[in-house]
C-alpha cells in the first residue's frame, strides 16, 4: 500500500463516526450538511462589510482603505493624465530602468516613459528586474471593500514583477472596479475557468511588518511603495 | 531527565516572575484587541460569518478523503509533483530526496509551522545544507537559536534592542533602535538569498480543492519571493488544510486576517496552482507539494474533538488567553501553543506526556468565544482531562475525589469534617504560607478565609427550627 | 414574559458559599423573601460535583450529581449562588451525564436554572429593589457566569438602581481573575498571576469595592488583596443588593 492509500484509508475510517456540527448540536450524528445551513442560504457578502452598489460608493470606499494601507491611488481622467503620473514619479524618484510587461496599458505607458525596460513575460534575468526601480503592471481587478489589487501571472507579468522591485505601479481602467471579495474571485472563475495561471496574488498595500514590537514597517521584503493609476 | 510537566511548571514560575516580559506581551496584545474589535466592527455580521467558517470547515473535514483526492488530482493535472507523508520523518526523508537529488546546497524558507513541527531546519542544517528564514520575526529567531514564540508573531517577546543585539552579533550590522533600520538590514540580507537559492521551502494557510491550488497569507511578501524564484519550490502542509472551493477564500481570508491581526486583509494573499505553465516566463520548474498526516487522522478519528482540525492557524486563541499573556508562548515548550495547542498536543504527541496543558487552565472560555471557526476549545480541554483520568487515574486523586463524592453527599459526614476542619484551622497560622501547610498551593501567595462562625447550613437550620 | 406571579425558590448554596461566604446565601435569601417569594434550601445538597468534573473524574462527578439531579427534580425554580455553579447545572451536566439514564433529568433541570442576577432581571423583570451603597465600585465578570450563561449586563442594570452607587468599569473585567477550581493550587504562579492584572486593572479605576456574582472568584482576588495589603475590598453583588 502506497503512503496514500494508508493515509485516505486512515480518513476513510476515521469518518465512520460523524461529528456534529459547530453550531448546531441539534444536528448530532449528520454527516451531511442540512439543507438551511448558513452556508447555503446566503453568500459571504452580506457579512462582510458593506459596500454599497453605486460606483461612485465604491470608488470613494477603495480610495479610503488604499490610504489606510499607506498606498497611493490616482484616479485620472485619461491615459494620458495616468502617464503623467508615471513621468512626475520617474522625476521624482530618479527612474533609471523599470520592469514591466507587454499589454494594452503597459505598452504606451511605458514607452512614453522612454526609459530602458525589463520585460518580464519573457525570458529575463532576476538581476535586471532586481536592478529596476520599479515594477509597471495591469491588474485583474481592483476590490473596493479592501483596497486589494487583483493580479496573476497572465495580468501582471509573472510571479516577480509586482513584488521584487521596490516600487509596485498598478495600471487600471475603472471598469476594473468591483465591490467585494465574493465578486473578485467570482471575476477570476469567470476569466481564467479551466485554465488558471498557476500564480494569483491579492495584493493588499504595500509590503509591511509588525514583528519588531508591533511596529509597523513597510517594505519588509516587497515592494515598499504601491501605486495604483485608474482612468 | 525532567519530565514535560515539570519543564512547564519551571519555565512558568520562571516567566511568570518576569513583570518586564508579562508587561511586553500584555502591551502588544491589549493593542492587537484593539485593532481586532475595529476591524471586526467592520463586518456587517461577524457572528455569522463565524458560523458560516465553522460550517466551511465542517464540511471540507469530514469530507476529507474526497476533497484531498480532488485536490491532489487537480495539481499533478498541472504538473505538480505531490507527496504523501504519514509520519514527520516520512516528510523530512521526502524533503531531504528532492534536495539531494536536484543537487541542492541552500534553502530559503518562508513561515511554515508544519516544518517546525517535524524539526525541519535542525534535520537540515545538522546534514550541512543552509537553511534561512525569510519572514523577518522566524529570521530573527533562527539568528538567536530559538523556537518561534506565538505562531504569527515569532519574535513577539523581543525588544529592538535584542534584535540589535542579535543582528550585530551575527550580521555584523550596526547596532541600531531604529525598527526601519533593523528591518533593512534583514531585507538586504535576505535579497541574495532569494536569488542565489536552489530551493524555496513554504508552507500553506489553506488547500483549495476545487481548482488544486495551495493559498499563501503573508504581510512581507518573502513567501511570494520564496515561491516566484528558485528553480525547485516545495510546499508542505498538513492534510486539514483543506477548503472545498475557490471562492470559500473570499470568507476566509478576511476572518484570519482579523482574527489573526486585526488587519481587514493581510497584504499578500497568493494562490499557487502548479510549476511554471506553459507560456510562463518565470515560477519554479518543479513544483512539490508534501501533505503530512503526522496523527492528524488520529484526531479525526475522535468525533468529539474532530473540530480541532477545522483550525486555520490564526493565533487568535493565543492572542486572548490569559494564561498565554502571562507565561508566553516558549513556556509550552512546543510547536504550537495557547488553547489549541493545549487541546491538540496531547493527540499529536501524546496525552499522559501532555495532558498537564489542559489542565493548566482556568477554563475561562475566552479561546472559545473569539475562535473564527466555534472550535469548542474549553470544552476540549475539559475532554482531554476526563480522557487523561479515564486512561491513567492518579491514584491520589482518585481517591480524593472518591471520598469527596462520599462526604459531600451525606449531610452528617459534611458537618463532621467541617467540625474537623473548624479545629485543625486553629492552628493553621503556624503552618501558613510554609511548606508544610497543606494549603501551600493557595497560601504560598493568598491568604485563605476562615470558615464562618456560623455557616449557611448552621443558620438555615436553626431558622428552621425556630419556625417550628 | 416576567414571572409576575409569586414562587417557590429553590435556593442551590454551593460549598463555599455555605462553609466561607454564608452571607451572600443570606442576602439572597432576604432579597427573594422582601420580594415575596418562598424560599427552600434542600439541606441535602452541598455540591455541584463540579472539582470533580474540572479534574476528569467524571465518575465521581456523577455521583454527586446524581443527587442534585434528585432533589431538584420537583423544584419549581432552581436559583444558583454562583456562576460557577450555575454553568455546571445549566450547561455542563448535559454532557455529564449525555448517555446515561439521566440525560433527560439532565435537560429538565438546565431549563430550570438561573444565576442569581438573571433569575432577578430576565425571569421577574425586578431592577429595582431598593438598596443603598453609596460607594464607589468595579464588576469583575467570572467567566462561567460570562461566556457559558451569557450574563453580563443583568449585574450591571441591578447596580445602576442601587442608591449612592458609582460603576466604573475596568479594562479588563471580562479578563479570567485566575481562580479556574484546581488550577489554582495545580499552577498556582499562573493563577497569581492572573489574579495580579485583575487587581491592578480594578486598582486603576480608582474603585473601593470590587463586584462579581461569583464568590469563588472574589475569595481567590479578595486572598490576593489581603496579602499584598491592597485598599480594596470584595463584596458579593447579592450583599450589595441587600444593604439598604
Amino acid at each position: 500500500m502506497t503512503e496514500k492509500e494508508k493515509i485516505l484509508a486512515r480518513i476513510r475510517e476515521a469518518l465512520t463516526l460523524p461529528a456534529p456540527i459547530p453550531g448546531h448540536a441539534h444536528a448530532n450524528g449528520r454527516s451531511v450538511l442540512p439543507a438551511g445551513l448558513l452556508t447555503h442560504n446566503s453568500t459571504p457578502s452580506r457579512w462582510l462589510p458593506e459596500v454599497g452598489s453605486a460606483f461612485e460608493d465604491r470608488l470613494a470606499l477603495f480610495r479610503k482603505n488604499v490610504a489606510d494601507l499607506k498606498a497611493e491611488f490616482h484616479f485620472v481622467e485619461s491615459a494620458d493624465q495616468a502617464v503623467g503620473v508615471l513621468t512626475n514619479f520617474r522625476d521624482a524618484e530618479g527612474w533609471k530602468k523599470v520592469g514591466t510587461h507587454g499589454g494594452p496599458l503597459t505598452d504606451p505607458a511605458c514607452e512614453a516613459l522612454g526609459l530602458p525596460i525589463c520585460r518580464t513575460d519573457r525570458a529575463y534575468e532576476v538581476t535586471d528586474l532586481e536592478s529596476c526601480d520599479a515594477g509597471i503592471s495591469e491588474c485583474d481587478a481592483l476590490v473596493a471593500q479592501t483596497g486589494s489589487v487583483l493580479v496573476t501571472g497572465r495580468s501582471a507579468g509573472g510571479r516577480a514583477l509586482s513584488v521584487l522591485p521596490p516600487h509596485h505601479v498598478v495600471l487600471a481602467r475603472r471598469q476594473q472596479l468591483v465591490g467585494d471579495l465574493p465578486e473578485a474571485f467570482a471575476l477570476l472563475k469567470r476569466k481564467y475557468a479551466g485554465d488558471f495561471p498557476s500564480f494569483i496574488s491579492l495584493i493588499t498595500g504595500p509590503s509591511r511588518t509588525g514583528d519588531i514590537e508591533r511596529i509597523l514597517v513597510l517594505g519588509a521584503h516587497g515592494p515598499k511603495k504601491l501605486t495604483i493609476v485608474c482612468w | 531527565m525532567t519530565s514535560f510537566v515539570e519543564q512547564f511548571k519551571r519555565r512558568a514560575v520562571q516567566l511568570t516572575r518576569d513583570l518586564r516580559h508579562r508587561h511586553l506581551i500584555q502591551t502588544a496584545l491589549r493593542k492587537y484587541e484593539a485593532v481586532r474589535d475595529k476591524t471586526r466592527g467592520s463586518f456587517q455580521d461577524w457572528q455569522s460569518a463565524r458560523q458560516a467558517a465553522a460550517e466551511t470547515k465542517w464540511e471540507a473535514v469530514n469530507h476529507l478523503d474526497k476533497y484531498l483526492v480532488e485536490f491532489v488530482g487537480k495539481l499533478e493535472a498541472r504538473g505538480t509533483k505531490v507527496h504523501w507523508a504519514s509520519t514527520g520523518g516520512q516528510a523530512r526523508d521526502i524533503i531531504f530526496g528532492i534536495i539531494r537529488q536536484k543537487n541542492a546546497r541552500s534553502i530559503i524558507k518562508s513561515k511554515a509551522m508544519t516544518s517546525e513541527e517535524i524539526h525541519l531546519n535542525d534535520a537540515l542544517e545538522e546534514a550541512g545544507f543552509e537553511v534561512v528564514e525569510s519572514d523577518l520575526g522566524e529570521f530573527i529567531v533562527q539568528l538567536r537559536k530559538e523556537a518561534p514564540y506565538h505562531i504569527v508573531f515569532p519574535a513577539m517577546h523581543l525588544s529592538r534592542g535584542d534584535i540589535s543585539a542579535v543582528f550585530a552579533r551575527e550580521l555584523g550590522s550596526a547596532p541600531t533602535d531604529n525598527p526601519e533600520e533593523l528591518t533593512m538590514i534583514a531585507r538586504r540580507v535576505l535579497r541574495n538569498k532569494y536569488i542565489t537559492a536552489d530551493i524555496g521551502l513554504t508552507g500553506a494557510n489553506f488547500a483549495i480543492a476545487e481548482t488544486g491550488m495551495i493559498s499563501i497569507t503573508e504581510n512581507e511578501g518573502n513567501a511570494r519571493l520564496t515561491a516566484a524564484l528558485p528553480k525547485v519550490v516545495i510546499s508542505l502542509l498538513g492534510i486539514e488544510k483543506i477548503l472545498p472551493r475557490l471562492e470559500d477564500l473570499a470568507l476566509f481570508l478576511p476572518m484570519l486576517a482579523t482574527s489573526g491581526t486585526g488587519q481587514p486583509l493581510t497584504c499578500y494573499n497568493s494562490l499557487y496552482g502548479g510549476p511554471r505553465q506553459p507560456g510562463e516566463s518565470d515560477g519554479p520548474e518543479e513544483y512539490h507539494v508534501v501533505l503530512l498526516d503526522n496523527r492528524r487522522t488520529e484526531l479525526l478519528a475522535d468525533p468529539e474533538q474532530r473540530d480541532a482540525l477545522h483550525c486555520i492557524r490564526c493565533g487568535a486563541c493565543l492572542n486572548v488567553c490569559p494564561i498565554f499573556r502571562n507565561v508566553g508562548g516558549h513556556t509550552y515548550g512546543t510547536t504550537y501553543s495557547g488553547p489549541i495547542g493545549s487541546v491538540i498536543t496531547p493527540h499529536l504527541r501524546g496525552l499522559q506526556d501532555w495532558k498537564h496543558l489542559s489542565y493548566a487552565s482556568s477554563l475561562c472560555g475566552a479561546c472559545t468565544e473569539t475562535c473564527p471557526v466555534k472550535i469548542n476549545l474549553h470544552h476540549h480541554l475539559l475532554q482531554n482531562r476526563r480522557n487523561a483520568a479515564r486512561q491513567k487515574p492518579s491514584a491520589i486523586e482518585h481517591f480524593a475525589f472518591k471520598l469527596f463524592a462520599f462526604v459531600i453527599n451525606r449531610p452528617g459526614c459534611y458537618a463532621f469534617v467541617r467540625g474537623v476542619a473548624r479545629f485543625a484551622q486553629k492552628f493553621h497560622p503556624l503552618l501558613k504560607g510554609k511548606r508544610l501547610d497543606p494549603a501551600y498551593g493557595w497560601t504560598r501567595t493568598r491568604e485563605l478565609p476562615p470558615i464562618a462562625e456560623e455557616t449557611f447550613k448552621e443558620h438555615w437550620r436553626k431558622r428552621k427550627d425556630a419556625r417550628d | 414574559m416576567f414571572h409576575s406571579m409569586l414562587m417557590k425558590v429553590t435556593l442551590f448554596i454551593p460549598c463555599f458559599v455555605d462553609l466561607m461566604f454564608p452571607k451572600v446565601g443570606i442576602s439572597m435569601v432576604q432579597i427573594l423573601e422582601k420580594l415575596g417569594h418562598t424560599v427552600e434550601c434542600p439541606e441535602q445538597l452541598a455540591c455541584c460535583g463540579q472539582p470533580a468534573f474540572n479534574s476528569g473524574y467524571w465518575q465521581e462527578a456523577r455521583t454527586v450529581g446524581v443527587k442534585v439531579l434528585e432533589e431538584l427534580q420537583n423544584a419549581e425554580v432552581v436559583v444558583i449562588a454562583s456562576g460557577s455553579c450555575g454553568a455546571m447545572l445549566k450547561v455542563f451536566y448535559t454532557e455529564l451525564f449525555a448517555g446515561t439514564p439521566h440525560t433527560e433529568a439532565a435537560t429538565k433541570l438546565a431549563t430550570k436554572c438561573f444565576e442569581f442576577s438573571d433569575f432577578l432581571v430576565t425571569k421577574l423583570g425586578v431592577t429595582d429593589l431598593g438598596a443603598r451603597f453609596p460607594a464607589k465600585v468595579t464588576f469583575h465578570d467570572g467567566c462561567h457566569g460570562l461566556r457559558e450563561l451569557g450574563n453580563k449586563k443583568q449585574a450591571r442594570i441591578l447596580l445602576s438602581k442601587v442608591q449612592g452607587l458609582e460603576l466604573i468599569e475596568m479594562k479588563e473585567a471580562e479578563v479570567c481573575c485566575g481562580f479556574g477550581g484546581t488550577f489554582a493550587t495545580k499552577f498556582p504562579m499562573i493563577s497569581t498571576a492572573m489574579g495580579e492584572v485583575k487587581c491592578a486593572s480594578a486598582e486603576e479605576t480608582g474603585a473601593e469595592y470590587i463586584v462579581s456574582s461569583d464568590s469563588s472568584c472574589l475569595m481567590h482576588v479578595q486572598g490576593l488583596l489581603d496579602r499584598k495589603s491592597y485598599k480594596l475590598k470584595t463584596i458579593h453583588l447579592a450583599e450589595v443588593l441587600a444593604q439598604s
